[in-house]
């Protein structure tokens, strides 16, 4: 799986922090979203679709 | 159209259960997913019912979130410009240096090293309540302080001046407030928040107004905006939240039962609840900025649009089994209840904290908690644009 995110659309809400942690985490200083695992395993694969649902901003994009 | 005639042609506002949002948006969502209506304050717009509807307009940026406030008084008064620093009316890119300015305070790992003082306070209100002895009122004892003294100590705000801003914001909030009375809140508030950022230039703290202060990036008046932005939006939901969530716990005995027996459901019981209280009870509203196309319906230009967040939190096709039921065990994360799109709820990975803080203790300290009047004598908000209780008598 293959996981991209768009920094410039993302407003920081932490929904992909709350649904896949150890693959989002957001940055101290202004709350964005870093992509700790770009190629998460396909055992994430529910989680990590799951933070894209839930990102209120679209950005994030799940190829698998 | 004919398809509008057997429903309703109003906003529906009458609830017959006080969990249940009123029942006439069933309909609207199978038979009117987007109808043309006459809203609660007499304005006309476009009623979004349906979950994937919802979630279309708030993160269309053909929608602008410079919109009418809902006014019962005022619905024939021009569109009043958005207070100064008032984000949350602003579009990108305007919107975004605003956003971007505050989103690293609420990130998930800020709130989450926050927990423990946020317990702190808990328990420090549990202990005055237990001392008092019952019955008290949840509301003032319990709900409305937890929020109000985290809100003032991340901002900077001091906890002594809450009587003034509590009574300032809850005029904000009122949809029968004169415009008057809105104005004088405002600025009585602005002034205040001038005052204090006057104080914190000269002697920075370490809180949000004094890092905004230093930044630099914003004028006067746009950090009094954002100061009274914040404090009314931080405060007030999670109050209700709390507390409406408490009394509907109690009127749902076995959902409070199976959270007794497995802690570990408390994070989806508070997303559930969310879901299924969803307190910005008239929905959040939105102007049409061009013509636009939504499922066969044409919305002009300059039209009112109001995404029905309570209804869209019931919808089956999004939330199966049967969302008109308290679930506590259901997952229900991307619910609408802290909205969707580039204004989703800056503040909702703190009011996660103080729910989860606030419910978990409270079930604790009593377990024999219990409402003081009959379930039909609590004042319900029905007048407010934050829904929830205006009291809550209970015992233990
Ligand atoms: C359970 C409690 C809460 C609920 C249900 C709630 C709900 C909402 C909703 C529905 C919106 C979107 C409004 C729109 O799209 O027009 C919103 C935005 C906002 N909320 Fe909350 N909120 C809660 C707690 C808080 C807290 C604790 C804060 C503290 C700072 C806060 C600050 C804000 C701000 C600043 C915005 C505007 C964001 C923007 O425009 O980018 N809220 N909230
Ligand atoms: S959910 Fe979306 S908007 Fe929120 S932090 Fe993650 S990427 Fe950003």
């Amino acid at each position: 799986m293959k996981v991209t995110i768009d920094e410039d659309r993302c407003v920081g809400a932490g929904q992909c922090v709350l649904a896949a942690g150890d693959v989002f985490d957001q940055r101290d200083e202004d709350g964005i979203v870093v992509l700790l695992d770009p190629t998460p395993s396909g055992a994430r694969l529910v989680e990590v679709e799951e933070a894209a649902a839930s990102c209120p901003a679209l950005a994030i994009t799940v190829e698998r | 159209m004919s398809e509008m005639q057997h429903v309703t042609e109003r906003q529906p506002v009458t609830r017959t259960c006080p969990f249940d949002p009123p029942a006439e948006y069933r309909t609207l969502r199978d038979e009117a997913p987007i109808a043309e209506v006459t809203l609660p304050d007499g304005a006309t717009g476009w009623l979004v019912s349906r979950y994937a509807d919802v979630r279309a307009v708030l993160a269309d940026p053909r929608f602008s979130a410079r919109r009418r406030p809902l006014r019962t008084a005022a619905a024939d008064a021009p569109v009043p410009p958005p207070p100064t620093g008032w984000f949350i009316m602003m579009d990108a890119p305007e919107h975004t240096r605003f956003r971007r300015l505050l989103t690293g305070q609420f990130t998930v790992r800020r709130m989450r090293q926050l927990a423990p003082a946020v317990e702190r306070i808990v328990a420090e209100h549990l202990d005055a309540m237990a001392a008092a002895g019952g019955p008290v009122d949840l509301v003032h004892a319990f709900a409305l302080p937890i929020p109000s003294l985290v809100i003032c100590e991340l901002l900077g705000v001091p906890y002594a001046d809450r009587e003034e801003f509590q009574r300032n914001s809850a005029t904000l909030l009122r949809i029968d407030a004169a415009p008057e009375e809105v104005q004088e809140a405002q600025t009585a508030m602005n002034a205040y928040f001038r005052r204090l950022a006057a104080d914190k230039r000269a002697e920075p703290g370490d809180d949000i107004l004094s890092e905004l202060v230093q930044s630099g990036e914003l004028t006067e008046e746009e950090l009094a905006g954002v100061g009274v932005l914040l404090l009314v939006a931080g405060h007030e939901t999670t109050a209700n939240m709390i507390a409406l969530a408490t009394m509907c716990l109690l009127r749902n005995p076995g959902q409070l039962a199976a959270l007794r027996a497995d802690p570990s459901l408390m994070d989806g019981a508070v997303e559930e609840l969310l879901r299924y209280l969803s307190v910005i009870q008239y929905g959040v509203r939105r102007t049409a900025r061009e013509d636009v196309e939504l499922d066969g319906h044409r919305i002009p230009a300059g039209s009112l649009v109001v995404a029905a967040l309570p209804s869209g939190n019931r919808d089956t096709t999004q939330f199966p089994g049967d969302p008109e039921q308290l679930d506590v065990s259901r997952t229900s994360r991307s619910h609408l209840a802290f909205g969707h799109g580039i204004h989703q709820c800056l503040g909702q990975q703190l009011a996660r904290v103080e729910m989860k803080a606030a419910l978990s203790a409270l079930f604790a300290r009593f377990p024999d908690l219990r409402l003081a009047v009959p379930v039909e004598e609590v004042p319900m908000r029905d007048d407010m644009i934050v829904y929830g209780v205006h009291e809550l008598p209970v015992t233990w």
